[in-house]
């Protein structure tokens, strides 16, 4: 599949600060792509250079190809959606759909036509003439979206576009962006600091971290396999377990990462099955969530949180509970760079 | 159970008068807001909108010409007196001087305030405030004077024009009919000059913080969809700072229609309507047809607002 965009080495620092310090990158042509990672960690820098709103200091970025370095946003086939949604307030919703082909002198008919089709594309029919101060925060979302897909993009670059709605509009349009993304074929490139949304949505995903991807990979790789503690800890709050004890079982002495829902909890006196590892510890802390309840357990050295189903069992601090989990389940990782 | 955490030292305190007054304003904000609006209300309805009023009652009366006392009697005879060559003179002269001033104090604030608003950041921004606002700490007259030394035939300006070999373009400049005249400082060029230098940070002020409401987003937004610097500009941060500009202009546009100092030191001895009203109620004594000519300005006011209504200036507001 042809590249979408591809990034060889770029740097962007601002000062001091390396906002991006050494990202190579391929973004295939038709991919749902997430950039995830704390805030500072250079996942939003990587979107605006793809949308041409920064420029790299040093590296290459290519878009289809094009070498995209001194390339002005307006010189670029590639659409934005930006987290403020940065709606015209004193244009309606057509005309703010409407901008860029208003801007590329496209016959005044066309555009509204073609404005009405994006609208609705997006579930907002008959909303032309309203203003946007007249629209809920979804709403404004789904202009902003129209307003960057009537432009054809060849390149979709959204910028924490859900960060600003309430939970069930934002599980809401996690689907609808999804399904919209297969419908038109085009490259979604998704900046969010929401593993959930990230693994939800995208057909692969970059984590970055102070500037530079510490993983790429499907959602299923990165959750069950993350390459470092970081990793493990942002994506899913992984346990992590330290070298020592990987080298106590007689294996290599790596840092391992273990998922808290593979953990069982069981009474003390009920051993662990041959194929697993466990360890008898106290429980400091319970948080029920309906379905399942987290438990935080300090034994033989170790804390160790636990995502088991609450099954109407009740758990308390300071009762004394084996886990156990299979040994499969614990990944071995590479070392923080 | 075992014992509070927290020592109780958050304690009501005790009632006092000015607490029971402060539970009862809280507890009845229509009150409050009472309290707050009366006093400016008063101020606004008597003093100011009394003596406007007063005024245009005033204009209606008129002078009786052989015994020169003001007849206490509706009449439109003062208007008709207004309307006389003379003075529709001065009242062009007026609003084109003030429309000039406007406009070139919009243009020069324009790119202040952009910078201002986008690109200033801490002690810069202080340096620039201090900057824009300094010229109005200092006393009006003593900058006016200062300015008709800087523009007469033996200022600074004439003679540094002839220190650069630029004295032939002062003097065709100066040479131009209407704008020039004997010096700089004799001139409507050099009123206008001391006029967009009095009132323009009370462009500055204003379009600045319309620009400063404009988020960055909203540019690259502009950018993202195609347009180049130019038409985001015209499309996008010259709307959006429509209503910055139409305010500062309310400012520059009255100020100078009503200024009666700067024409009276700076310029000929041609007439501007501040001068006017000044003369009519002084030295004349006509006291109704000084209150005909300040009708002028609010009337000249009122049709430009809604013009500038008309054209959208406050659509982004």
């Amino acid at each position: 599949m042809p590249v979408a965009v591809r990034f060889t080495n770029v740097h962007r620092h601002f000062g001091a600060v390396r906002a991006v310090d050494g990202v190579t990158l391929d973004i295939a042509e038709g991919e749902f792509f997430a950039m995830l990672g704390p805030s500072g960690s250079g996942k939003t820098t990587c979107l605006r250079l793809i949308g041409g709103f920064e420029q790299p200091d040093q590296g290459g970025i290519e878009i289809f190809g094009r070498h995209a370095e001194g390339l002005p946003p307006y010189r670029r086939n590639v659409n934005t959606v930006f987290q403020d949604y940065a709606l015209f307030p004193h244009m309606t919703v057509g005309e703010n759909v409407a901008y860029g082909l208003m801007i590329r002198k496209l016959p005044r008919p066309e555009r509204e036509t073609r404005a009405r089709e994006a609208l609705a594309l997006v579930k907002l029919n008959g909303f032309e003439g309203r203003y946007p101060r007249q629209l809920s925060g979804g709403q404004r979302q789904r202009v902003a979206l129209a307003r960057a897909l009537v432009n054809e993009p060849r390149v979709l670059l959204l910028d924490e576009p859900l960060g600003a709605l309430d939970l069930k509009l934002r599980e809401e349009m996690q689907e609808e962006l999804k399904s919209l993304q297969r419908k038109l074929g085009i490259t979604f490139v998704f900046v969010t600091h929401d593993q959930g949304e990230a693994l939800a949505m995208a057909d692969r995903l970059a984590i970055f971290h102070s500037g530079r991807i510490v993983q790429i990979g499907a959602p299923v790789e990165v959750y069950e396999r993350p390459r470092t503690r970081f990793v493990a800890d942002f994506v899913g709050s992984a346990n992590v377990l330290p070298p020592t004890y990987a080298g106590e079982a007689g294996a290599a002495a790596k840092w391992m990462s273990l998922r808290p829902e593979k953990i069982r909890a069981t009474a003390p006196e009920q051993l662990a099955a041959n194929d697993e590892a466990s360890l008898i510890g106290t429980i400091t802390n319970v948080h029920y969530q309906g379905a399942l309840t987290r438990i935080t357990v300090d034994g033989e050295g170790l804390t160790l949180r636990a995502a088991v189903p609450s099954d109407g069992r009740r758990f308390q601090t300071g009762q004394r509970i084996r886990l156990s989990w299979p040994a499969s389940a614990m990944n071995s990782m590479d070392d923080d760079p | 159970m075992t014992a509070p955490i927290l020592a109780p030292t958050l304690a009501e305190p005790p009632d006092g008068i000015l607490r029971r007054v402060s539970d009862h304003l809280y507890l009845n904000p229509p009150l409050l807001l009472g309290l707050l609006l009366v006093p400016p209300l008063l101020w606004i309805g008597i003093v100011y909108v009394g003596s406007l009023i007063a005024l245009l009652i005033q204009s209606f009366y008129s002078v009786d010409e052989f015994s020169g006392m003001v007849k206490h009697e509706f009449t439109l005879a003062t208007y008709a007196e207004l309307l006389r060559p003379a003075n529709i003179d001065i009242i062009v002269r007026s609003v084109l001087m003030a429309a000039a001033v406007t406009v070139a104090a919009a243009l020069i604030a324009f790119p202040i305030a952009y910078y201002a608003a986008r690109y200033a950041t801490g002690a810069v921004k202080a340096l620039y405030y201090v900057a824009v606002m300094m010229p109005l700490w200092s006393s009006y007259l003593v900058k006016i004077y200062a300015w008709k030394l800087i523009l007469a035939k033996e200022g600074i300006i004439t003679w540094l024009a002839g220190q650069t070999g630029l004295g032939p373009v002062l003097d065709f400049v100066l040479a131009t009919p209407v704008i020039g005249g004997p010096s700089l400082s004799i001139s409507f060029l050099g009123m206008f000059v001391v006029f967009v230098y009095v009132w323009l940070p009370y462009m500055i002020l204003p379009v600045q913080a319309a620009l400063e409401r404009v988020p960055r987003s909203m540019i690259d937004a502009s950018a993202d969809l195609g347009a180049a610097p130019g038409p985001t500009f015209r499309h996008i941060v010259l709307p959006l700072a429509m209503p910055g500009i139409a305010a500062g202009s309310i400012f520059t546009f009255s100020l100078t229609l009503g200024d009666y100092i700067i024409p009276q030191i700076i310029g000929n001895s041609s007439f501007f309507i501040g001068q006017a009203v000044y003369a009519q109620q002084g030295t004349a004594g006509n006291i109704p047809l000084a209150a005909a000519f300040t009708v002028v300005p609010i009337v000249i006011m009122a049709a430009y607002l809604w013009g500038a209504k008309r054209l959208g200036a406050f659509d982004a507001i």
